[in-house]
């Protein structure tokens, strides 16, 4: 009895903090250098950047939907940007432009999702592919364009306010503020109710369209973030980077922290807890000298046990399940 | 007639609308899209790329063609059975890399190498169809899961052995002809991908395996409920599309003698949106293998298309995508509309002008005028009965009548109070007849002409008809058979009323108007059903004129009754009998002194009879009123109507109060009564008739005394 109670107790996110944990007091001990206020600083660093992409994912995720174009929306917003700028455009002009067409991205894959009732895989995997596809065929010239010379993405990479990098704040920041939207606005909890049941909640009066639409925006705007950050940090912003992994590691990050992928649970917590435990192992690889390739098996086979363990403590009901869900 | 409604007539009556509604029912509409898309790339990149259509550029593409329709095969296969594998690439690459190791590194022979790759994409999609089928993962985030684990491990791989690879001597004529050679023209993936799909289409559409993959794509739930194992099959759509994705990877080893770093990149979203362009149904149910293979076409002749003509990095992407957005919303929208553009465009009216008629109304002093006689009938099985379509009665004077749950209810003589399922036969019970032996015939709306022996053993005599040569619709099948009688000689005279719609849908055929109905006769000694007449407006009722020489039927829509000759100098033409009755004529039947009984389901009114003038406002009335509020014939008035071999009117009998017998769709004399049903009625009435010979039966008249 007692044991099944603490079984039920136990579900994913504490799961993973108890592994994180673990990993984190093995590898103060056994790893030299792991800590020590600058690794851990760089630790948060290298997360922050794929911690405000799985903001952007999570919000997306609890309203029982995903985002495949993220990273293709991150990188290809940024490319035109700079190279709109690199082109002699005025820094407004390029930039009201590039955010038009994030905007433009987040509320086709929107439209599509909620008026349309396309499934958000397909929309979001074919705007991801359109969105590489045309920007890097018809709007840059090389795969990396360069951030220019005197422009203020430079001083914010370089800025450390209390020796602490930039953009550890602005992800703090962000993720206070889907907190806050999350928990305490109309619009949030919608994202809850919508996700959990939404032809209740669409029964029950809520914007459910809208709000769908509103989601999807959100996610390409924390896309534009992240990759205004990215080429801050790197002075570039390198296209190739959406062939890359990194959109299975946003997905990584929300799942195995704890957010269903079949919506209405979890929250900003739980993609704290999915960071802190990618930038960990991270890191941890990093130190162990473990190469790019073997890194990404490690990873991926740490998801499919994340997706496997989720599988089993929210079984799939023949009776209940939706017919084309996939 | 005014140039106004000549225009009408001309517009609703010569141009095929129902066509559409017809066309858009047949299933292989679906295919005609992408069937047309096939069409436009294929002669668009022909034409733009030089050499194109080339012998040599033909069987390159067609090689490539081959290996890629083997993934997509494999593809549509697990999509049908409701699920999507995002880990073909990384199959497909592991498996060349399998089939290279085995070839080059170890120098084994190449069907070691061929089945090296099937047992790792075997395996591969095994481990799929393990999480997804028996762990009930997310079929979508697991094989995204496994794409990326797989393409790990080939990447290391590579990086590992590459080298190694290229630097083997390792030669084989069998490889090289596989990778190189043709056989009869053909190309061995081309080949390969055609036997295959054959194959794969013959399960699918005709073995128990591909029935369970459809149905577990169609409807998990049924199908789990269904006894289906829901589990296993899911599991072997994987374990199929891995071997599939095998097979291609052995395949392109063959062709490129090596395995790279880029080798099945993206190949996942090419297949997906190939399988997807082609028309099969995400979320499973809906699709085939031809689907798959035209939208492997449409992709790879693009993709290959924009590569040869120039277009520079990402282009490819950006159609990709706009091919995969377009097409998912087509087929999105597509499958949720598509009944309801049927819906709006089925119904297609046409014009017809009905001749001026006598009033019916009480008073008014016509042959035609109705009385209130009827109300005074004997109510048998009230409140039991739902839907008595047609009455009979046997030589015992027992009494049956079809139901709408599918049954043949006996009422017991001589009373009537008794009664029992004298037998089950599904459908809608409608016309009944006795034949010389006792049978019962009876057609059943929606099923055909069915016999039930005094052993209530049910058989089926026909359900089909030679097929017109201009139908669109199956007109073979009998889709409204109504009434029937029985000739000396044995042979079934039948209706079917309507080829547009079923049975319970006769309301929506009276606002169509479409003069589709038929008179069938079925032999007995041949066991054919044959079309006699075809093109009335709702054939319905059916009987032998007295001196058998002659079949009385009634079109209802035109409100004619008309006479069939089966003998004399106009055997096997037709001719009109009574013309512009007021009322809708249903079932007729014989009466004891040589004269003939017809039901009337309803009456005439001026309003409707205006709207059929105005086929125009119908269509729209069908289109954007719910049907409740739509303009029908009325049916809350009928009757019974008796006239003689001359067609002069003799009787009518009608319930003005409209409490028992509103609408009569048969009645039948027997032994001085008349017996009445309705379709939409809750009893059989029984009405006394004087100065009726209270002897007279018609299981007697037909076939003489009993034997």
């Amino acid at each position: 009895m007692d044991l099944s109670r603490h079984l039920r107790g136990l579900n994913q996110a504490r799961i993973v903090v108890a592994i994180t944990v673990l990993i984190f007091v093995i590898a103060s001990v056994a790893l030299p250098g792991f800590l020590t206020p600058d690794n851990l600083i760089a630790i948060i660093r290298s997360v922050s950047v794929l911690g405000i992409l799985a903001l952007g994912m999570a919000i997306v995720i609890i309203g029982r939907g995903i985002d495949l174009s993220m990273v293709a929306v991150m990188a290809m917003s940024v490319a035109w940007y700079l190279q709109l700028l690199n082109n002699g455009w005025g820094d407004h002009a390029a930039l009201a432009l590039a955010l038009a067409g994030v905007l433009a991205i987040g509320l086709v894959n929107g439209f599509l999702v909620a008026y349309a009732d396309v499934p958000a895989i397909f929309v979001t995997l074919a705007t991801g592919s359109f969105t590489f596809g045309f920007v890097r065929s018809q709007l840059i010239a090389q795969d990396a364009v360069t951030v220019p010379g005197d422009h203020w993405i430079i001083g914010l990479g370089k800025a450390r306010p209390a020796d602490v990098p930039a953009d550890i704040y602005i992800f703090l920041i962000l993720a206070f503020a889907a907190f806050l939207f999350l928990r305490f606005t109309k619009w949030g909890r919608y994202v809850y109710y919508a996700g959990d049941n939404p032809l209740a909640a669409r029964n029950a009066g809520m914007p459910v369209r809208p709000m769908l639409v509103l989601r999807y925006v959100l996610s390409a705007l924390s896309a534009f973030i992240a990759g205004l950050l990215t080429a801050s940090s790197l002075q570039s912003i390198n296209t190739r980077v959406v062939n890359s992994n990194l959109l299975y590691d946003i997905v990584l990050v929300a799942v195995i922290g704890g957010i269903g992928l079949s919506g209405g649970k979890g929250g900003v917590r739980n993609v704290l807890i999915g960071a802190a435990l990618i930038g960990i192992l991270l890191n941890v690889m990093t130190i162990l000298d473990i190469p790019q390739l073997e890194q990404n098996l490690i990873k991926s086979t740490i998801l499919l046990v994340a997706i496997l363990i989720d599988g089993l403590l929210n079984p799939r009901d023949e009776q209940t399940a939706q017919q084309g869900d996939i | 007639m005014t140039f106004r409604e000549r225009l009408q007539q001309w517009r609703y009556n010569l141009i095929p609308d129902h066509v559409i509604g017809e066309i858009l029912q047949k299933r292989w509409t679906d295919n005609a899209i992408p069937f047309l898309a096939l069409v436009i790339v294929v002669a668009g990149f022909g034409t733009a790329i030089p050499g194109f259509f080339n012998p040599g550029s033909l069987q390159d593409s067609t090689r490539q063609l081959g290996e890629f329709s083997l993934v997509v095969i494999g593809l549509t296969v697990v999509m049908l059975g409701g699920g999507i594998d995002l880990s073909v690439g990384s199959i497909f690459a592991l498996a060349t890399f399998a089939s290279v190791a085995c070839f080059f590194l170890f120098n084994l022979p190449v069907w070691v190498a061929f089945l090296a790759a099937l047992a790792t994409g075997g395996l591969f999609g095994a481990a799929n169809g393990y999480l997804i089928g028996y762990l009930r993962l997310r079929a979508f985030i697991t094989t995204l899961v496994t794409f990326i684990i797989g393409r790990a491990v080939y990447d290391i791989l590579v990086v590992n052995f590459g080298s190694a690879v290229q630097l083997s001597d390792a030669m084989s004529d069998v490889w090289d002809f596989v990778g190189d050679g043709t056989f009869l023209g053909l190309s061995v993936a081309l080949l390969s991908a055609i036997v295959l799909a054959v194959i794969t289409h013959v399960v699918l559409t005709r073995a128990r395996m591909g029935w369970h993959v459809q149905a577990v794509g169609g409807s998990r739930r049924s199908a789990h409920n269904a006894g289906i194992k829901v589990r296993r099959t899911v599991f072997l759509t994987y374990v199929f599309s891995g071997l599939c994705s095998g097979a291609a990877g052995f395949l392109i080893a063959t062709r490129l003698s090596g395995a790279g770093p880029g080798t099945g990149l993206g190949l996942e979203i090419l297949a997906l949106t190939a399988a997807v362009v082609g028309g099969n149904s995400l979320g499973g149910g809906r699709g085939s293998i031809v689907k798959g293979i035209m939208g492997a076409i449409i992709v790879l002749v693009m993709t290959n298309g924009l590569i040869r003509l120039g277009y520079g990095t990402g282009t490819n992407q950006m159609v990709l995508g706009i091919l995969l957005a377009v097409a998912v919303t087509i087929d999105i929208r597509w499958l949720k509309n598509r009944h309801k553009v049927l819906n709006e465009v089925y119904v297609a009216p046409v014009y017809l002008k009905m001749g001026e008629t006598q009033s019916a109304a009480p008073g008014s002093g016509t042959q035609y005028e109705l009385n209130n006689r009827l109300s005074q009938a004997d109510a048998i099985g009230l409140g039991e009965l739902e839907g008595p379509e047609d009455v009979i009665l046997d030589r015992d004077d027992n009494l049956y009548c079809g139901t709408r749950h599918g049954e043949i209810v006996r009422f017991f003589a001589p009373d009537y109070k008794r009664s029992e399922v004298f037998a089950h036969v599904g459908g809608f019970p409608l016309g009944l007849a006795f034949d010389r032996d006792g049978n019962l015939l009876s057609c059943v709306g929606a099923m055909g002409l069915y016999r039930i022996t005094p052993d209530r053993e049910v058989t089926r005599l026909s359900a089909e008809t030679r097929r017109s040569l201009t139908s669109i619709q199956d007109d073979a099948r009998l889709r409204d058979p109504n009434d029937l009688d029985i000739a000396p000689d044995g042979k079934v005279y039948f209706t079917d009323s309507t080829k547009r719609y079923d049975a319970h849908d006769w309301t929506l055929d009276s606002i169509e108007n479409r003069a589709t109905g038929r008179l069938l006769v079925y032999d007995p000694a041949t066991g054919k059903t044959t079309t006699l007449l075809d093109g009335y407006r709702y054939t319905n009722g059916v009987t032998l004129a007295h001196d058998n020489k002659s079949v009385l039927f009634c079109e209802s829509w035109a409100c004619r009754i008309h006479r069939y000759w089966l003998d004399g100098p106009k055997a096997g033409t037709a001719e009109c009998l009574i013309r512009d009755m007021p009322g809708y004529p249903d079932n007729i039947n014989r009466a004891s002194d040589g004269t003939y009984w017809m039901a009337w389901l309803g009456m005439r009114t001026p309003s409707f009879d205006l709207s059929l003038r105005h086929p125009g406002m119908r269509k729209r009335m069908a289109r954007r009123l719910p049907q409740d509020e739509w303009l029908f014939p009325n049916i809350n008035t009928g009757g019974v109507v008796k006239f003689n071999d001359r067609g002069e009117i003799l009787q009518t009998y009608g319930d003005l109060s409209g409490q028992s017998h509103p609408m009569v769709t048969s009645m039948r004399e027997h032994k001085g009564y008349l017996y009445i049903g309705g379709i939409l009625n809750n009893r059989i009435g029984r009405y006394r008739i004087e100065g009726a010979d209270p002897a007279w039966d018609a299981n007697t008249a037909y076939w003489g005394k009993r034997a």
